[in-house]
């Protein structure tokens, strides 16, 4: 059913409606306000107007007071809400990013997030470093990594490497062991290169939607020039982005997470893993695998595989694990952040794996090793805790 | 048209421009070489005083209460006439806020060639020759000064102050100023810089700020390390257009000119307008992320690394090692 | 209120700066152009004076690699008027010429206030400002952070050496180089310029031949000396922290 036409239709009755498109979208008209959402968001304390609120001044036709706060930035689309929300609402992806792409509009955008925009329009990377860098860091390397254009035209597996394994120096290192990962499997590669432009998933949730766009046109541009058989992700943001989003804007292509690609391979993969690395290791779910894509059994699958390994679990974990604060634009908010809560997810994160006894935190996303790491320099319980990507972990049990 | 190297000597509220000695020391050098003389321009009013240690054959002092504050229209209409009627080798101005209002409206007024940002001046086979540095110091630029006049505005570097002080009063000579009412640019009144903050020109130790602390809330990990470290915070312009930190602790260009103990440049990739501010440093330190800033080569140690991973962890340092 | 914002496009320095064969110019294949950033300052500036009083913005750019995408973005800030300057800029051109072909297209718009970035970092000829001004006939005041127009003139913040600053009045119409908007460049979404795009529409104005007298010729280009170098000190930030300590107590800081 669709809203009647008004004349003059106020902000709030155009930004209502927008929230109610297809297919689950007018499920946002079911709200119980029962406030699960506003309750289990991590910054939800903090906001002026949780989700659950926000609903509240939709219905009382207020919603233009949202436009006056600024603790909608608090959200870091972690898609917590989403999940516990009893009427199905899609939170994360319609409402909460709606509301970001409206401020956006109306010029209201801290300004630390302001530059690492315009960085990835300007040189298709949030880091804003020059597009033709995008593959030195394959340079003076022992793995190969095949270019495409460069090396060759076809290939079976287009690896997305992303804007921050690419570019960020801790990140780097998580890509080398990836391609050492893929070299020591046999398997058929290539990456874009200078070609690749970032996925934007994350941009797009922080309300730019025009960006993300850009971006995958490029990407698009790219991806046509070759042929390969599936695209394999180092981020759980790309993959979310083009298992979700890149066909809604007509680009198609099968795509997995690395995790996935990994596990099915355990075969190949296990006989490698040679070295002990008599560690106690916990697991945290990205959320842009786990809530967002119900990738949750693969990860761990490759760290029991790893010898000398125990797993353990946090607190949260699965379906309930905890952002470490860089979706939806966090990772370029954390000035901002920082003002306004004191207090950071990722450090309530690593003491989480602290208290699970771990001496390894694993994770599977390029946000999360710098993130974590900076958080266990500053909670002192956490000095000695590991942070590794999977990649990582497993490229180490591979060394001779 | 003669040989002589003509100085637009900069002042402000009582004080000759350190710039000002620099190009008269640079002046001295071209005049040596091809025998011409230094003679140093001084608009103003009731400034004659300020002569008095200006290292060049003459001054030639235009007075005028309409040179009491500066004004780009009074300027350019008493040195167009001046420099028309002596036709000297080469006008040189400081690339400020002053000479660059008024130089470049000359060049185009009197179609004399002009050259910016330079920092060097020299003779070679008889030929005189610039050098400038250009985009953020990545690149430098060199050639003849063309012919028959040059109008450079001039950036620190090259000879020290000093060096275009004299003990000696050069001759003074009184010109005459052109008619000068009705300026279309007047000042109203001045804007004092915030009083009762410190004044970064004196503090032994400096702990400078550029675009890598990307957010106010850092700049409390700049203000523990300067606590740790006895100095205080100071920034490049980014930080300060920002809001991040107030206009009195600006090092650079339109800001102050510091030469401290220690200066630790943190985030700053060291552009020009930076770096004539820093020169007289005891000892820099650069911490950049970025191996290719220009801050690096000026700076005696350096490290490539995130200033923020490095500001909690030097603080911690300093402090235990001061007990 | 007519105000006229001039722009200009400088290589961009977060890609490598090559010079080409003959050591006379950058090697424009690999160059990238972007906004100056001070000229994006004044639009913004233009901006913030049209939102005060009614006025009319128009921006004006060199017909180069980026002027489109600079011009449509000031429309989606605001700018009602986006004009080229086409000409022969490919063999690269300095501040006169581009000063002059200025000129002689903004004696046409008659504008009250033009604004302009005070300086861009590849000048090597002075600034834009001042020589559009003396062709203009107008005053010019540079280094400006601060502009409120009132009665046929203008007040400016001019800055000088230490954080102080001089009110001005200046009469118009005028040049002003701007340093700093009273705000920071704003922020304009993609969705917008995508917009703009669509209904604004560029016009393009021939610039006479180029005349370029006026700079220096014959320019020999080349990177600084690598010089004495910085003494690096390797590792993280602790060890870096460590031999930085040993070195403030050498030094006597400590």
């Amino acid at each position: 059913m669709t809203i009647p036409a008004i004349t003059n239709p106020s902000f709030n009755e155009t930004f209502y409606a927008s929230l109610q498109t297809p297919p689950t979208g007018d499920r946002v008209r079911t709200c119980l306000q029962c406030g699960m959402c506003s309750g289990v968001c991590p910054f939800g304390y903090l906001m002026d107007f949780p989700p659950s609120r926000m609903i509240a001044a939709l219905r009382s036709e207020i919603f233009d007071r949202v436009m006056n706060t600024d603790t909608v930035w608090m959200c870091v689309a972690c898609h917590a809400c989403t999940e516990v929300c009893p009427s199905g609402i899609p939170l994360t992806e319609k409402l909460m990013t709606r509301a970001k792409e409206e401020l956006l509009l109306a010029g209201k955008i801290p300004a630390e997030l302001q530059l690492a925009l315009e960085n990835s329009q300007r040189y298709g990377n949030v880091l804003g470093q020059s597009p033709r860098k995008r593959a030195d860091w394959t340079k003076g390397i022992q793995a190969t990594v095949p270019i495409m254009g460069k090396d060759k035209k076809s290939t079976d597996v287009l690896w997305f490497v992303g804007d921050y394994p690419s570019y960020h120096p801790r990140v780097q290192a998580t890509s080398r062991a990836l391609a050492r990962i893929f070299n020591a499997l046999g398997v058929d590669f290539g990456i874009l290169g200078p070609d690749e432009s970032g996925d934007g998933d994350s941009q797009r949730l922080a309300g730019e939607r025009g960006l993300f766009e850009l971006l995958a046109a490029k990407n698009a541009q790219a991806f046509r020039k070759y042929k390969f058989n599936e695209i394999v992700t180092t981020d759980p943001h790309a993959y979310n982005a083009f298992k979700n989003v890149y066909p809604t804007l007509g680009i198609t292509y099968p795509v997995r997470h690395y995790t996935q690609f990994l596990a099915q391979q355990l075969d190949q993969l296990k006989p490698l893993l040679k070295q002990s690395l008599n560690t106690k290791i916990t697991f945290h779910d990205p959320c842009y695998l786990g809530r967002a894509n119900n990738i949750y059994a693969e990860p761990r699958a490759l760290l029991k595989a790893i010898p000398g390994v125990e797993l353990a679990e946090m607190s949260h974990s699965g379906k309930t694990s905890l952002c470490c604060g860089g979706g939806g634009g966090g990772m370029w908010l954390e000035g901002f952040h920082w003002e306004k809560a004191h207090t950071r997810t990722s450090e309530w994160r690593v003491r989480e794996a602290v208290a699970a006894g771990a001496n390894t935190l694993a994770v599977a996303c390029p946000y999360e090793p710098p993130r974590f790491e900076d958080a266990v320099k500053t909670v002192r319980e956490a000095s000695g805790l590991e942070v590794r990507d999977i990649i990582e972990l497993l490229a180490e049990s591979m060394e001779q | 048209m003669s040989q002589d190297i003509y100085v637009i000597i900069e002042h402000l509220r009582g004080q000759v421009a350190d710039i000002s000695y620099v190009m008269l020391a640079a002046a001295r050098a071209l005049a040596n070489a091809n025998g011409g003389k230094v003679i140093a321009v001084l608009l103003g009013h009731a400034v004659q005083p300020l002569a008095s240690d200006l290292a060049a054959d003459r001054v030639l002092y235009m007075e005028h209460p309409a040179f009491a504050d500066f004004s780009s229209d009074a300027h350019q209409r008493a040195l167009e006439r001046l420099i028309k009627e002596h036709a000297p080798r080469a006008v040189l101005f400081g690339d400020t806020t002053m000479g660059g209002d008024v130089a470049p409206w000359l060049s185009a007024h009197l179609t004399l060639s002009l050259v910016s940002s330079c920092r060097a001046l020299r003779v070679e086979d008889n030929a005189l020759k610039f050098v400038s540095q250009i985009c953020g110091g990545k690149l430098m630029a060199e050639g003849d000064l063309p012919g028959p006049t040059a109008l450079v505005l001039m950036v620190p570097g090259g000879f020290k102050p000093e060096q275009g002080r004299s003990t000696q009063p050069p001759e003074l000579t009184h010109i005459d100023a052109p008619a000068l009412e009705d300026l279309r640019v007047t000042v109203k009144e001045y804007i004092e810089p915030a009083v009762g903050d410190v004044d970064i020109a004196r503090e032994p130790v400096l702990v400078s700020i550029g675009r890598g602390i990307q957010n106010h809330d850092n700049v409390e990990l700049a203000e523990e390390l300067a606590k740790a470290l006895g100095g205080v915070v100071c920034g490049s312009r980014p930080v300060i257009d920002q809001n991040w930190l107030p206009t009195t602790r600006l090092v650079g260009k339109s800001g102050k000119a510091v030469k401290p103990k220690l200066y630790l440049a943190l985030g700053i990739s060291g552009a020009p307008e930076h770096v004539e501010a820093i020169g007289d440093c005891e000892m820099i330190v650069a911490i950049n992320t970025d191996t290719t800033a220009p801050i690096f080569d000026i700076a005696k140690y350096g490290a490539q690394i995130d200033m923020l991973d490095l500001l909690p962890v030097l603080t911690e340092q300093v402090a235990q090692a001061k007990g | 209120m007519n105000i006229v914002v001039p722009i200009k496009l400088v290589p961009d320095l977060v890609e490598e700066l090559v010079i080409d064969a003959n050591g006379a110019r950058l090697d424009p294949t690999v160059l990238r152009l972007k906004l100056n950033e001070f000229d994006d300052h004044a639009i913004e500036q233009a901006i913030l004076l049209k939102e005060k009083g009614a006025g009319q913005v128009t921006v004006v750019a060199p017909d180069v690699d980026g002027a489109d995408d600079a011009l449509y973005t000031a429309a989606a800030k605001g700018a009602d008027r986006l004009i080229k300057l086409t000409g022969n800029w490919q063999s690269g051109v300095n501040n006169h010429a581009l000063a002059r072909a200025f000129a002689n297209l903004v004696k046409t718009l008659r504008p009250e206030v033009i604004l302009t970035g005070v300086q861009a970092h590849n000048d090597l000829d002075g600034a834009v400002g001042p020589q559009l001004a003396e062709h203009l006939g107008m005053p010019y005041v540079g280094y400006v952070s601060g502009v409120a127009v009132c009665d046929g003139k203008v007040e400016v913040r001019k800055e000088f050496p230490g954080g102080l600053i001089a009110e001005m009045e200046v009469v118009l119409p005028a040049v002003l180089g701007i340093q700093a908007a009273e705000k920071p460049p704003r922020y304009v979404p993609i969705s917008k310029v995508r917009q703009t795009m669509k209904t604004a529409a560029i016009e393009k104005f021939p610039a006479a031949e180029l005349e370029a007298g006026g700079a220096p010729t014959a320019i020999r280009l080349f990177q600084p000396p690598a010089g004495a170098r910085a003494i690096m000190i390797e590792g993280d930030a602790d060890a870096v922290a460590t031999r930085l300590v040993e070195i403030f107590k050498e030094r006597g800081v400590l």
